[in-house]
């Protein structure tokens, strides 16, 4: 069991050291530059509550920036492994897949957990600490989604475009499912026709399956004033919930998958 | 035929997934229904218009294109009122605000004909006479501006200040602009002619009587059929006049 835990806390060490030497930092840092310059220009143009434009405009942006980099960096750096065959060198050695897939979602939460609170310092420049900090324990969440997300897209697809395609669609869907499922049952939507009702069912599916990632990490929280710990305690249960079954869909393709 | 060697195959049979993760698997799936389920659903929530940019922001923001700017901002403030979940009647948003939006999109795409659409067969169609006038209002000014290509709705506006709000002396303005400033060819005589009505409502049977004949005179109308409607209506003033016995066309 100890010898076991030594290698998946090893596979986590080298994932997150791919990160640094895959210059991960650098384009965070670019990021963050560009959200810098994104809050100063828009305090040029605020004549009041610039504080709050610039919390708003550079926040959106960052947590933007900071998913799609995670998940180009999980699904290119996944994909990589199996084309020069390291995972299958990887399973040679006495090393359960379960053993190296919590690894590599270790070795990824790390570099989550490092934009997370890279872009929590930015914010708070922007926000009180206490705001910034809220803030950047959601985002660390949804960035672990995502990061498990990408991890079961990239295993079940093997192939780049395809698995940030649906991951992008994941993380669309799930940040815009209430908005819409609100929409299928809004006034403009009344004929009761059957193709109508088959959407609504499948909107209503749709919504039974995704997280509402559209609560988490709002730009509100910095604006205006911090969510209350019930809410961020939510969170945190929805992330652990969903982490559990993105893990189930990911270990279920990885056993089934022929090397 | 014979099936492939289990090492061949793409994906190993389901037999091969550990029990743990078949039961991890299905208890993160209940576990994630459940939670949906405890959770509350989304409420719709009623947003109100919001102020409208300066036109300078806009024109920043549109990137140098303000025409699709103005195209999609119309598309937005028409369907404001129906919110994800919820529909705001025309009557409830703050038209001083709807305006204000209408002004800048006429500010970005001059050309465009939508938001004078808006304001005189959408936002001017509600029951409410405060708001009506507030939109025809916005529909004369941008009419002054371009009467040439701006006159369908000023003549929209015509007919909603006389029979909607029952409001003949504005109903009057409106039409005397369109004959005044409208003159372009492709103005039709029936927008120019709508004074003539709306005098004719009012009691001006004089004022109609020479109108038309002025127009009669002036050899600016060419259609027969036109030219008869218009003669034949100048015919029944003057009947309907002889018959009341009064010359100036007022009844007594």
């Amino acid at each position: 069991m100890k010898k076991q835990f030594g290698a998946i806390t090893t596979v986590a060490r080298y994932t997150a050291l791919e990160a640094v030497r895959t210059r991960y930092g650098w384009l965070l840092l670019a990021a963050a530059l560009g959200g810098l310059g994104l809050a100063a220009f828009s305090d040029q143009l605020a004549i009041t509550e610039s504080r709050q434009i610039q919390a708003a405009l550079s926040s959106s942006a960052l947590r933007l920036a900071a998913v799609f980099l995670l998940a180009l960096f999980v699904i290119t750096s996944t994909v990589r492994e199996f084309s020069d065959k390291t995972t299958e060198l990887m399973f040679s050695l006495p090393l359960p897949k379960g053993g190296y897939y919590l690894g590599k979602l270790a070795g990824y939460a790390l570099v989550a957990l490092a934009t997370a609170m890279t872009l929590t310092l930015l914010m708070a420049l922007f926000a009180a600490p206490a705001q910034a900090l809220s803030w950047g324990l959601s985002l660390l969440c949804e960035l672990l989604i995502v990061c498990a997300a990408a991890l079961a897209c990239a295993y079940s697809f093997a192939q780049v475009p395809a698995a940030l395609a649906v991951l992008a669609a994941f993380y669309l869907l799930s940040r815009s499912i209430s908005a819409i499922q609100l929409m299928a049952q809004g006034p403009l939507v009344r004929d009761g026709s059957l193709s109508q009702q088959v959407i609504n069912r499948l909107v209503d599916l749709l919504a039974w399956l995704l997280p509402q990632l559209e609560r988490f990490t709002r730009s509100d929280w910095l604006v205006y004033t911090q969510p209350a710990w019930d809410e961020l305690t939510a969170l945190l249960a929805q992330t652990l919930i969903y982490l559990l079954l993105l893990s189930g869909v990911a270990l279920f393709d990885l056993y089934r998958k022929n090397f | 035929m014979q099936a492939l060697p289990d090492h061949c195959r793409r994906e190993r049979p389901l037999a091969d997934v550990p029990r743990p993760v078949l039961a991890l698997l299905i208890a993160a799936l209940l576990a994630q229904l459940a939670w949906h389920q405890s959770q509350p659903g989304a409420a719709a929530r009623r947003q109100p218009l919001p102020e409208a940019p300066s036109a300078s922001t806009l024109n920043t923001f549109s990137l140098g294109e303000p025409v699709t700017l103005a195209k999609a901002l119309n598309l937005w403030l028409q369907s404001f009122d129906n919110q994800p979940g919820i529909s705001i009647p025309f009557r409830s948003l703050d038209y001083g605000r709807v305006r204000q939006w209408l002004e800048r999109i006429v500010a970005l795409d001059p050309g465009g004909q939508y938001p004078l659409l808006a304001a005189a067969r959408l936002y001017g169609a509600v029951p409410d006479p405060v708001r009506k006038r507030q939109m025809l209002d916005f529909v004369y000014e941008k009419f002054l501006e371009a009467p040439n290509r701006r006159w369908p709705w000023l003549a929209h506006a015509v007919l909603i200040a006389k029979y909607r709000l029952e409001d003949l002396p504005l109903a009057l303005k409106y039409a005397r602009a369109i004959a005044d400033k409208a003159t372009g060819e492709q103005v039709p005589h029936w927008a120019q002619q709508l004074v003539i009505f709306v005098l004719e409502d009012m009691g001006e049977r004089a004022a109609a009587r020479a109108l038309i004949g002025s127009l009669l005179d002036s050899g600016g109308i060419t259609d027969a059929n036109e030219l008869r409607f218009l003669s034949e209506r100048l015919d029944s003033l003057r009947d309907e006049d002889a018959d009341a016995g009064s010359p100036n066309g007022f009844k007594e």
